[in-house]
């Protein structure tokens, strides 16, 4: 039998291992920011970062190229605005209904369902976009283009809602039941209850929810590549076709030359996707732990 | 449910508008706050339908997204079709090769995350102590998570395909989808481990059992099912991902069936965007796009549906 040394130095080691594994995700963060610096830097030996930024063309296979990508940040943003617009009331009052109001049986359906709403890939709802919304919308409001800001921002909305949903309901979930009781014996109303108790103490949690739904759209990728119309323009209307960040992306880096200015710019497009989406999680992530409810006395 | 059974004492719970609203059951007589009462059930109903509403639009899109495919998705259906690679430029044919590939892709990504999600996990729930390596931690998994799916592309490209020179490969592609997983992975199993009651681990601890002959022995095979159930989930996410896949694996068409992890493939989702866009011709080929978009929702939905059934038993008999 092995002595107590023995077995508390194999604990250690286990302990160590798993560890280990646990510190991978943090490494793989580094070496996502590593490598995007490293191909995209070289992008600011041609161009400031100033130009990059917010020069207003982005005519990368031009004989001279330029590598404004202002057009390109100002869909990102409106495409973003635009379907957190549509997506927050609606995910944040499913979830309300979800936690609040639904019956035990009604929630045992439309839960999954909302995870179904999720797990869609998104080049199907692109696909769907292209296909079905855009003629529709090019019929009924009778435009020139049906794959515009709004047609992608409403694509992109239906894959924010599941997130802003569950996150939101989580947070709804974990109020202390106290609360509630105190506001009904005091002859609130449900819906009095649910408005001025129950919202205002999970507000950190739907914030967290609205800024974690939002980090997905902005970054979110097949929609706005197939949907978004690819025009490298600021928009002007919410029907004006879009060339969001992401989709640029995707589009040019197949054609880019390997290391050639293109390829550089692309990368220090992503740069600037990965900041501003680590900034969106961190916010999100330092909300949640600094409100954290841990009971009914916190609030 | 969780706003309790008798809130309050004595009123019996018929319904539960009244039970909450007791001054609009028990005001029979009108009182000069009649209208004011009236009008707060009169809000509550217009935000509770409002509230339904929402429910019933998210729905819809799903039934209409689902419903649309099939509609036209079902008549593309066919052997042949699932059972034969794509012919005369994509225009005919098959889709026999993308399904291989998603497939061979999906699980190499879980070959990658599935040890490494679950030891994390593992380490988050049984052995770390709040700290700062903790919160460090912690935060990269949750970053990680929020890490655009072009992002990781890039990433994959830069390290896997280039630096590394995996080149444009089935393990290029396995790697980059892996780590895009793994917090869905880390997040699942950690739940997983979680719901293994404390108990059972007293238990084993008191009996003279060290801390990892409880972990494998007792914690481990309680949480497995959970930890299945994660596996089936994040299986369906990288089934369906695509613009991690696009520089690092997949490819617009190749012949040849796929001979090792180093072949390039092709792939369900990005057959799709491939056809819909840049396809030989966009418009003759829409019934081979929506029954390759209805193949993938089968298998994506799929795997879910089995996922969220599993769960609701675990859940049943875990109590």
């Amino acid at each position: 039998m092995a002595s107590a040394k023995d077995r508390q130095g194999k604990e250690r080691v286990i302990k160590a291992f798993f560890f280990g594994t646990a510190f991978i995700s943090v490494v793989v963060l580094a070496l996502i920011m590593l490598f995007l610096f490293m191909e995209g830097l070289p992008t600011f030996r041609f161009i400031s970062p100033g130009h990059f930024l917010f020069g207003s063309d982005w005519y990368p296979t031009d004989e001279n190229p330029d590598f404004g990508i202002f057009p390109l940040l100002m869909g990102s943003v409106t495409v973003t605005a635009l379907s957190s617009l549509i997506a927050i009331p609606l995910g944040i009052m499913t979830a309300i209904y979800l936690a609040e109001i639904a019956t035990p049986r009604v929630r045992e359906v439309i839960k999954p369902m909302v995870e179904l709403l999720a797990s869609l890939p998104s080049v199907v709802i692109g696909f769907f976009g292209m296909v079905v919304v855009a003629p529709f919308l090019q019929n009924v409001l009778d435009i020139p283009v049906g794959l515009n800001l709004f047609n992608a921002a409403l694509m992109l909305a239906f894959m924010s809602v599941p997130t802003i949903t569950s996150v939101s309901e989580d947070a709804i979930h974990s109020v202390p039941r106290e609360l509630r009781e105190a506001s009904l014996a005091l002859g609130a109303t449900q819906f009095e209850t649910i408005a001025k108790v129950v919202i205002p103490a999970s507000l950190s949690g739907i914030s967290t929810a609205v800024i974690l739904g939002m980090s997905r759209a902005i970054g979110e990728t097949m929609v706005v590549l197939m949907v978004a119309g690819g025009a490298a323009l600021v928009p002007g209307s919410i029907f004006d076709p879009i060339r969001p960040m992401p989709s640029s992306i995707a589009a040019e880096m197949a054609e880019a030359p390997f290391r050639s200015q293109h390829y550089y710019a692309l990368f220090a497009i992503a740069i600037v996707l990965f900041l501003m989406t680590f900034l969106f999680n961190l916010a999100a992530d330092y909300i949640s732990n600094k409100h954290k409810q841990v009971g009914a006395a916190t609030l | 449910m969780n706003t309790g059974q008798n809130i309050i004492a004595g009123m019996p719970m018929t319904n539960k508008l009244e039970a909450r609203t007791p001054t609009v059951s028990a005001g029979r007589k009108p009182t000069p706050s009649h209208s004011f009462i009236k009008g707060r059930t009169l809000l509550q109903h217009i935000f509770f339908g409002m509230f339904r509403g929402a429910v019933v639009i998210n729905a819809l899109a799903l039934a209409i997204i689902v419903g649309f495919l099939l509609w036209y998705g079902f008549p593309a259906l066919s052997w042949t079709f699932i059972s034969s690679p794509p012919t005369d430029s994509m225009t005919k044919g098959g889709i026999l090769p993308c399904i291989v590939g998603t497939v061979l892709l999906s699980l190499g990504a879980m070959f990658v995350a599935m040890p490494l999600g679950v030891s994390a996990a593992i380490y988050l729930h049984e052995y770390a102590r709040p700290g700062k390596m903790l919160r460090i931690i912690r935060l990269g998994v949750n970053n990680l998570a929020g890490v655009p799916s072009v992002v990781f592309g890039l990433f994959g490209l830069a390290l896997f395909v280039t630096w590394m020179g995996l080149g444009v490969s089935i393990l290029s592609g396995s790697l980059t989808l892996g780590f895009l997983i793994l917090p869905v992975i880390i997040g699942t199993a950690e739940e997983a481990l979680r719901s293994v009651p404390q108990t059972y681990r007293e238990a084993s601890l008191g009996l003279g059992a060290t801390k990892w002959q409880t972990i494998s022995k007792v914690v481990l095979p309680a949480a497995l099912p959970g930890m299945l159930t994660g596996a089936i989930l994040s299986l369906s996410r990288a089934a369906g991902e695509t613009a991690a896949i696009m520089f690092t694996a997949a490819v617009f068409f190749t012949p040849v069936m796929p001979k090792s992890i180093f072949s390039d493939v092709m792939a369900l989702p990005y057959h799709i965007y491939v056809l819909a866009t840049a396809g030989t011709n966009i418009e003759l080929t829409r019934p081979l796009q929506y029954g390759t978009s209805l193949v993938l929702i089968f298998l994506v939905l799929g795997m879910n549906l089995v996922a969220i059934v599993l769960r609701a038993k675990l859940r049943r008999k875990m109590g």
